[in-house]
């Protein structure tokens, strides 16, 4: 992006074409996010640049932390302070966050963690794609809970979902995981950002009962509780123990059972209005490919090459990988006879499409273990195999 | 469809990820086309191989690499040795004739369309405007990929300013080299 668009106020409306790194800043941007902490890392390394030089001309802050376990606990004291916070990382970055996300959840902190993924597990392979972090998004951190991951395919959806995981985390108060790929990352592609008074932004609900009365951690029939920002006159209550109500350590079976189910059925509850997804010429399918993230992009190829040669196939793309489709799954596995699941690891989403399939239809990976991604063609020769 | 793909590719310093990323929004914001640009480039930040990649398409664009190559604008040997087996067979190359040799390999292609740019640029006061030069010099002679009117507008919008003059004096004068 130029140097005149950086310039420009939080949301910079106009045409674009830049990178999908550059659209997810300036998705958060608009989303009203107004801190970034983080420690870059290839081939994330171009959001936290991009935050550097727009944050300070927009009344936010950036902070370059001394590793990522400082950023990710430098953004949810951002987050208790009042402001729309994220960070930006790849694998192994995100494992070094993994215990602080767990607070997070925990607190019931709303945040943004973007996920550039490259190939693992350790160093594995800076510069090159990998989907390999889908399981670490759900169940990186330690105990029960829910949490929402998304995916984006395309330049523009790096830009509407970043905005979107702030919304969702502000919602549903929790760190919320953009999960994008190298290749979405680094390509460049148009980005159309409307005008700011055509984004639906949602900002954490607020108290209203007065201070001497108000519990910090009583929900109403949403599940969540409204959120004090330190300093508004409010007792701001933070800890990863199991806590009551009024955010007070309460170390028994009962206050465990009342928080944990909470933090879980804010989300399990809310599944519908939280997923989404693609549905791509599924209605008379019989085979479905189902993928997300770069690959979804060859997947849609191959549908259109296949149903060019009369072969009844669709495609469901996840756009949201947490929570899982669980139903949407059942339902297709009622209909078609064989699902494949083109993805870049060897088998994340595959064994859940297993579980959720229960059995009722033939479940294929297609799997590249990092570092490529697959061809149209390479789907349609595994769509064309009997 | 109408898929076109095409490679910029040469050593880091020359201008390759600036072509690519010129072309790439030219056709995106100017032609009502889709194009996806990719970037590949080794550590160094001069001297290194540098290429870049756009694939222009009517349609949605499912494959966001180049693998078979409709367009090859090559401006060095290491380049031109690396990436010549990707050039589809009919595929169009354009080189700088003073720093790449062709092959047996070249002889797949359609046409070769051959320019000093280098030296060209080296008349303007620096060899920076090489790049600018083949681009205008690709533009003159290809009708499927972008207008000379949406290049020269992304140009006077991406290009600093105070480089913008001397960089449409090379285009224009890639433009007429024959």
């Amino acid at each position: 992006m130029s140097k005149k668009n950086e310039d420009s106020p939080e949301v910079a409306t106009g045409q674009h074409y830049t990178t999908g790194n550059h659209a997810a800043a300036e998705g958060s941007l608009a989303a009203g996010c107004k801190f970034f902490g983080g420690y870059p890392i290839t081939p994330s390394s171009e959001i936290a640049e991009h935050m550097a030089l727009r944050l300070p001309k927009i009344n936010g802050n950036f902070v370059q932390f001394e590793d990522e376990i400082a950023s990710i606990a430098g953004i949810l004291g951002a987050s208790w302070g009042g402001v729309k916070s994220m960070t930006a990382t790849s694998g192994p970055g995100y494992s070094l966050m993994v215990e602080n996300i767990g607070l997070g959840l925990m607190t019931e902190t709303p945040c943004v963690i973007v996920n550039v993924q490259r190939g693992g597990p350790s160093t594995g392979l800076p510069t090159l794609i990998g989907q390999q972090d889908v399981m670490q998004a759900r169940w990186g951190s330690h105990g029960d809970y829910e949490t929402i991951a998304i995916s984006p395919s395309n330049v523009q959806e790096c830009f509407d979902l970043a905005l979107e995981c702030f919304n969702l985390s502000e919602q549903y108060r929790l760190p919320v995981t953009l999960l994008m790929d190298e290749v979405i990352g680094h390509m460049s592609e148009r980005l159309v950002i409307p005008p700011k008074e055509e984004l639906t932004i949602i900002s954490r609900k607020k108290p209203t009962d007065p201070p001497d009365k108000h519990l910090p951690y009583k929900a109403d029939d949403s599940l969540v509780p409204p959120m004090a920002t330190a300093g508004e006159g409010y007792r701001v209550m933070v800890t990863g123990l199991t806590h009551d109500e009024r955010g007070y350590p309460d170390l028994t079976p009962e206050a465990q059972d009342k928080a944990v189910r909470r933090i879980n059925d804010k989300i399990r509850l809310n599944k519908d209005k939280i997923i989404k997804l693609e549905e791509y010429m599924l209605d008379d399918a019989k085979t479905a490919i189902v993928s997300f993230g770069t690959s979804a992009r060859a997947a849609k190829g191959a549908v259109n090459r296949a149903r060019k040669k009369g072969i009844k196939v669709g495609l469901l793309r996840l756009i949201t990988l947490w929570p899982f489709p669980d139903e949407k799954i059942d339902q297709l596995a009622d209909q078609v006879d064989r699902i494949i699941i083109p993805e870049i690891n060897y088998g994340q989403v595959t064994r859940e499409v297993e579980r959720a399939a229960h059995g009722k239809t033939e479940v294929k990976g297609d799997f590249r273990l990092g570092g490529a991604i697959h061809t149209p063609q390479e789907i349609l020769k595994e769509i064309e195999r009997n | 469809m109408s898929r076109v793909e095409v490679r910029f590719a040469g050593f880091g310093g020359q201008g390759i990820g600036l072509m690519g990323r010129l072309l790439g929004e030219a056709v995106a914001l100017g032609e009502g086309k889709n194009s996806v640009m990719t970037q590949s480039y080794g550590p160094e930040s001069r001297g290194g191989a540098s290429s870049a990649d756009v694939v222009i398409d009517t349609d949605d664009i499912d494959f966001p690499k180049a693998t078979d190559l409709d367009y090859f604008v090559v401006m060095s040997q290491e380049a031109y040795s690396k990436y010549i087996p990707k050039l589809k067979k009919g595929g169009i190359i354009f080189v700088e004739e003073d720093l790449v040799t062709l092959d047996e390999h070249a002889d797949k292609a359609k046409k070769i369309f051959k320019i000093p740019a280098t030296k060209i640029a080296e008349s303007l006061g620096s060899r920076l405007y090489a790049n600018i030069a083949m681009l205008g010099f690709l533009c003159a002679n290809t009708d499927d990929i972008v207008s000379e009117e949406s290049l020269l507008k992304v140009m006077k919008t991406k290009i600093k300013a105070r480089y913008v003059e001397k960089n449409l004096v090379a285009f224009q004068k890639g433009k007429e080299h024959q």
